[in-house]
Parts: structure tokens; C-alpha cells; sequence
């Protein structure tokens, strides 16, 4: 199977990744909750969520670092290598309610975002320098962040 | 000012936490981000990649909250927290250096260690931040990552 891998080469300052959406649902915030052991109630009981002065229940940081997460290495592909990964959880996101059992009500999409704002070699690496966020509905970017990730540089091609 | 039943808290470190690092884990973990690359979970894909088996992705080290129950690190700052009438905890954000990649099957053993804790003044009033510093081993001993949180008690 021949797969697709970008380079270092392949990419300069200012490179955007292609956008990923999100659409965060209550479905989804019990999922994560059960996957990544996150039993906070703030996630998925309302009058909780009241109590904690957010309104109501609220979309985990963790499950928008995961966004990021796959944003960037999901970009890099399988011979990518994320060195460093932060992100910060500035605004609060509210999830959909459901419809029906699987399908959420109409609401806000997210979309995960990334920019390339350095390339330089660290030793042996090729590295890229990326500024991330997850933006709302209302074009809001609740969740800013960053990471650098190892490129395979051009000789990487030659090689396989 | 950081009262002292939560200060008495820095720099404890609570007791190792071992996890092996399931594939149904990696595989739940992955479906609830809605993460489709197949490195998460399918073999054959992943048995031909650099890897040569299913790994899990960044950030994930078997199970991601590290919670172990104990008097002394981060459950015990919480409680503390919680008991000083700073009930109300946000996320504040998460950063990570990453030096190995964690495959199905590895075993990874994470400290988390409360680093800090500061008194900062918002719009609501006086809040708590906690910074956490976790580290993850894995079963050579080789250093897989290291974690820094922030947790925020108002």
C-alpha cells in the first residue's frame, strides 16, 4: 500500500492544515467519559454543571486536546513524530443535546485549526512549529494551543 | 494567599500508577475522539507501519486520568481544595513532551507529582492554581513522556 506522507520539504511558514470539524454531543461526552475515565459529573448532569457555575454541563478540555491531537498527527502522518504538544482551555464549550439516540440536535460545529510558524532543523530533526485551536460556532478560539512535530525530510522518499 | 492544608501538598508525589496499554483500550479511546487513522486499530495496517503494531495516540498512556487514590498528591489537593471552599474546578490546560511512542501491550507506569499550587485573583474572586507534573515510564524504564496540568479551584 502506498500512502500518502508529507515532508518537510513539502512545507513552508504559513502552511494551513486542512481544517477538521467537530461536532461535541452529549453522546460523544459520555463516550469520552467512559473511554478516557473522566466520571466528572460536570460532563453529562445538568443541575451539577449549574453548581459549578458554568450553566449547565460542558465539554471535557481533555476531549479538545484529543481534537488537536488528531488534528496534527493525523496531518503528519504515520512516519510524523509529535516532540511537544500544548494547548489551553480558555473558553468553555457547551455540547448539543441529543435528537434522537444517535443523532445530535441542530447547534454549533467546531472546527480544529492549525498553521505552520517555524521550520528549522534540531540536530537530526526537521522540525515544523505549529499554532493549533479549536474555534466555536461563533468563530471563538476556546482552546489555543501549539506543537512541534519531526518531519520526514525529502531523503526519507529515496529510502522507501 | 494558599492556605496551608493545600500547600502541605506541593511537591508530594503520588505512588506509581502501572497500566498495561490495551488495544480495546486504544480502540475506545480512539472512537470517542472520533479519530479514524488505523495505527488505533487495525493490526494488519499497523503491523506494516513503523511501528509494527497498534500504537496509542499521543497523550494517551492506557487511561488518561491518572487518579490513584491517596492522601497525598493530587485526589488529596483536590479534597483539600474542595474542604477550603474551592469547589468549583475547571481545566485549565494541558502541554506534554513526547519521546517515545506508547504500542498496544506496553506497559506504562506514571508519577504524578503536584508541582505547585498558586493564589491568583480573577472576575470571581481569589482562585487556586494547581500545576501537576506527571511522568510516564514504561517497561525498559525508557522515559515515554512527560504531562503538565493545570487545574483550576474557585
Amino acid at each position: 500500500m502506498v500512502k500518502e506522507q508529507i515532508c518537510w520539504e513539502d512545507v513552508e511558514v504559513g502552511y494551513e492544515l486542512p481544517t477538521l470539524e467537530k461536532i461535541a454531543h452529549s453522546l460523544m461526552l459520555v463516550k469520552w467519559a467512559g473511554a478516557s475515565g473522566d466520571f466528572n459529573p460536570h460532563h453529562y448532569e445538568e443541575a451539577f454543571g449549574q453548581s459549578q457555575g458554568t450553566g449547565g454541563t460542558i465539554v471535557h478540555g481533555l476531549l479538545k486536546h484529543a481534537w488537536l491531537i488528531q488534528l496534527v498527527t493525523n496531518w503528519m502522518g504515520d512516519e510524523g513524530f509529535m516532540k511537544k504538544f500544548s494547548c489551553q482551555y480558555r473558553g468553555i464549550d457547551y455540547p448539543r443535546k441529543m435528537k434522537t439516540m444517535n443523532e445530535p440536535q441542530d447547534g454549533d460545529t467546531w472546527q480544529c485549526k492549525g498553521k505552520i510558524t517555524n521550520k528549522y532543523v534540531d540536530g537530526d530533526d526537521h522540525c515544523v512549529d505549529l499554532e493549533i485551536g479549536v474555534v466555536n460556532g461563533k468563530g471563538e478560539v476556546t482552546t489555543p494551543g501549539s506543537a512541534t512535530v519531526i518531519l520526514p525530510s525529502g531523503e526519507w522518499q529515496l529510502d522507501n | 494567599m494558599v492556605p496551608d492544608d493545600l500547600k502541605q501538598h506541593i511537591g508530594k508525589i503520588d505512588p506509581p500508577h502501572v497500566r498495561e496499554v490495551e488495544r480495546g483500550a486504544i480502540r475506545r479511546y480512539a472512537d470517542a475522539v472520533g479519530n479514524d487513522n488505523p495505527l488505533y486499530f487495525d493490526e494488519e495496517y499497523a503491523s506494516e507501519s513503523r511501528y509494527g503494531t497498534i500504537i496509542a495516540p499521543p497523550g494517551f498512556f492506557g487511561w488518561s486520568m491518572q487518579s490513584v487514590p491517596s492522601s497525598e498528591g493530587i485526589i488529596g489537593l483536590m479534597t483539600a481544595m474542595i474542604n477550603a471552599g474551592y469547589y468549583r474546578i475547571l481545566d485549565g490546560g494541558m502541554s506534554y513532551e513526547f519521546f517515545l511512542p506508547v504500542r498496544a501491550g506496553d506497559i506504562v507506569i506514571a508519577s504524578p507529582k503536584v508541582k505547585d499550587v498558586n493564589a491568583k485573583e480573577g472576575k470571581s474572586g481569589t482562585m487556586m492554581v494547581c500545576d501537576f507534573e506527571t511522568t510516564y515510564l514504561n517497561q525498559n524504564g525508557d522515559l515515554v513522556a512527560k504531562a503538565y496540568q493545570t487545574l483550576i479551584g474557585r
